[in-house]
């Protein structure tokens, strides 16, 4: 409770530095517009629909790409975790490819697919799969081998083992994995959304683009608020609860984030 | 160099036979030596203890009768036959807690069970319960393991051993990490299960009342290379009070000679 006041409080004062600044006059107000001039934007545009619009279209292709990226970087974590020589290729590409920034893939993604859906869900799927590759290969490979040890005496081999024992075993890992692909995810969508334009749809990240072609800072600043949100909502009610229920329950002590 | 008699008195037949086991390790360049021409023979339905320092090859020795581990040369039978890999005929009990996070107490001691094709679902379930209440945790069926406490979870790591039905029971240092008084009613417990189902237990230990304690005979191993040492027999009526007296006697002698193996480690290195 303490903490939540002091967390409120934070932000009233963050808001109240931001108004006086702007009252003092030191700024313009098209480069700075007063946090109720955004308030007011996020309102009317919650309104007439604009901005559930654009997020209905960002989150549509976000889930689809993110879905698509944990669905190839899952089963290729798993097996490079198994295989020497996998590792040594596809983990190595993986490692390589996760350090490069998500908007260096937009120009290729330009030229492959042109300003298409296909190269929205390209640049999202290239954000996502590489962490989740290198989140899964980690999280197997740091499963505490007296698990398969016990498993193995049992009598548990093949199949068995992999979907009874290494799969739960590495569970809390692979989901710290599908966080920090979801982070990249949505990093490199709205990366996308900036700099191509496409027909098919308007998202947040286009609102943002076209605020600042109208020099309208209100829509920039009230679009990042939106963007920032729906991110912190991500993390906190998909993820977070999540990641902790089961590094808790599995005694595999992690940062809690 | 000659081993020191390693059959075990009495008429019944030998359930393991270890046959000039060694296995060497390079962790880092410096060659290991874990066990060193290791035989030994456990009889059917006896209780096993193997003691030595740290590091003299006991967890070795374990994973290699359980066939988790090849030897380098030598062999392990099983009732006359050649140990290739692991069975359900010899478990292994794990100083930690090697429960499964994911599953509750009676997911754990099901796990081996649902691996038991010969069984039906009914039998599996019974079966489950009798062991969680052997080792008195029926109230505890649905608990997760991080519930639990570390008694509590290595009662749950035993039903889980026992319930598949193995003829081999191998434990190390089960007891260990527990607290004394924790410990001291694990020792009644595994002394009475073994005398109503009469497996065939090795049990690795470094505690010397707790050979002497649980053990029909204590075998001695000294470390660099792992060999065995010597071998007391400890004929003790059963079951056995950890405190008593006559106890102390023998657990006396094997302290000595464990001495004995840590001075002639620190001398020949
Ligand atoms: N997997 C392994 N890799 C390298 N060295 C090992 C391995 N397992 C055991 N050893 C070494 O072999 C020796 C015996 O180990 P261990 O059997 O665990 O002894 P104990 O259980 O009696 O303490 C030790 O010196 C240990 O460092
Ligand atoms: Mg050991």
């Amino acid at each position: 409770m303490k903490r939540l006041i002091i967390a409120v409080l934070f932000f009233v004062v963050l808001f109240a530095v931001w108004d006086l600044a702007v009252r003092s006059g030191r700024w313009s107000a098209i480069l700075l517009p007063s946090p109720v001039a955004v308030a007011d934007y996020i309102w009317s545009a919650l309104w007439d629909g604009t901005l559930i619009d654009a997020a209905w279209v960002t989150l549509k292709r976000l889930f689809i790409g993110y879905l698509a990226g944990v669905i190839i970087g899952l089963p290729l974590g798993l097996l490079t975790s198994t295989s020497q020589i996998l590792e040594d290729t596809v983990g190595a590409l993986a490692l390589g490819l996760q350090t490069l920034p998500s908007v260096c893939w937009v120009p290729l993604a330009l030229v492959w697919f042109g300003q298409t859906e296909g190269a929205m869900l390209f640049v999202v799927i290239m954000g996502t799969v590489w962490s989740v590759i290198i989140a899964t290969d980690n999280g197997t490979r740091n499963i505490p081998p007296i698990y398969a040890r016990a498993a193995r005496t049992m009598g548990s081999e093949g199949f068995h083992k992999w979907t009874r024992v290494i799969l739960p075993a590495s569970l809390p890992f692979l989901v710290s994995g599908m966080k920090q692909g979801w982070a990249f995810a949505w990093r490199s969508l709205m990366a996308a959304e900036i700099y191509v334009t496409i027909l098919t749809g308007f998202g947040l990240g286009h609102l943002l683009h076209y605020g600042r072609e109208l020099n309208a800072m209100e829509q920039v600043i009230g679009v990042m608020i939106v963007i920032v949100l729906i991110g912190w909502l991500a993390d906190r009610c998909l993820f977070s609860p999540w990641e902790r229920f089961l590094h808790r329950r599995w005694g595999t002590n992690v940062k809690a984030s | 160099m000659a081993s020191p008699s390693t059959s075990f008195p009495g008429e019944h037949p030998a359930k393991l036979v270890i046959n000039d086991v060694s296995k060497s390790f390079t962790p880092s360049r410096v060659l290991v030596q874990a066990l060193d021409n290791v035989s030994l023979t456990v009889a059917e339905g006896e209780f096993l203890c193997l003691i030595g320092p740290s590091g003299c090859g006991k967890s070795t020795l374990l994973d290699i009768i359980a066939g988790l581990t090849r030897p380098d040369s030598g062999r392990v039978l099983a009732d006359g036959k050649l140990v290739e890999g692991p069975g359900r005929q010899r478990l292994v009990m794990f100083q930690e807690s090697a429960l499964f996070p994911w599953l509750d107490a009676y997911g754990n001691v099901m796990f081996g069970l649902k691996l038991r094709p010969d069984l039906t679902n009914r039998e599996r379930h019974k079966i489950a319960d009798y062991y969680l209440e052997l080792v008195g945790l029926e109230k505890f069926k649905h608990a997760h393991v991080h519930e639990l406490s570390g008694g509590m979870k290595q009662r749950v790591a035993l039903a889980r051993a026992l319930a598949p039905d193995p003829q081999v029971l191998l434990m190390d240092e089960p007891f260990a990490a527990l607290d004394a008084l924790t410990r001291d009613q694990l020792y009644d417990d595994i002394q009475r299960i073994w005398m109503e189902s009469r497996k065939t237990i090795v049990f690795v230990t470094h505690n010397v009342r707790e050979a002497a304690c649980l053990g029909d005979r204590v075998v001695l191993m000294s470390p660099s290379p792992g060999r065995i040492a010597e071998i007391f027999e400890v004929p003790l009526p059963r079951p056995r009070d950890i405190n008593s007296p006559d106890l102390a006697g023998y657990a006396y002698r094997i302290a000595a000679a464990l001495k004995g193996t840590l001075v002639e480690g620190a001398v020949s290195e």
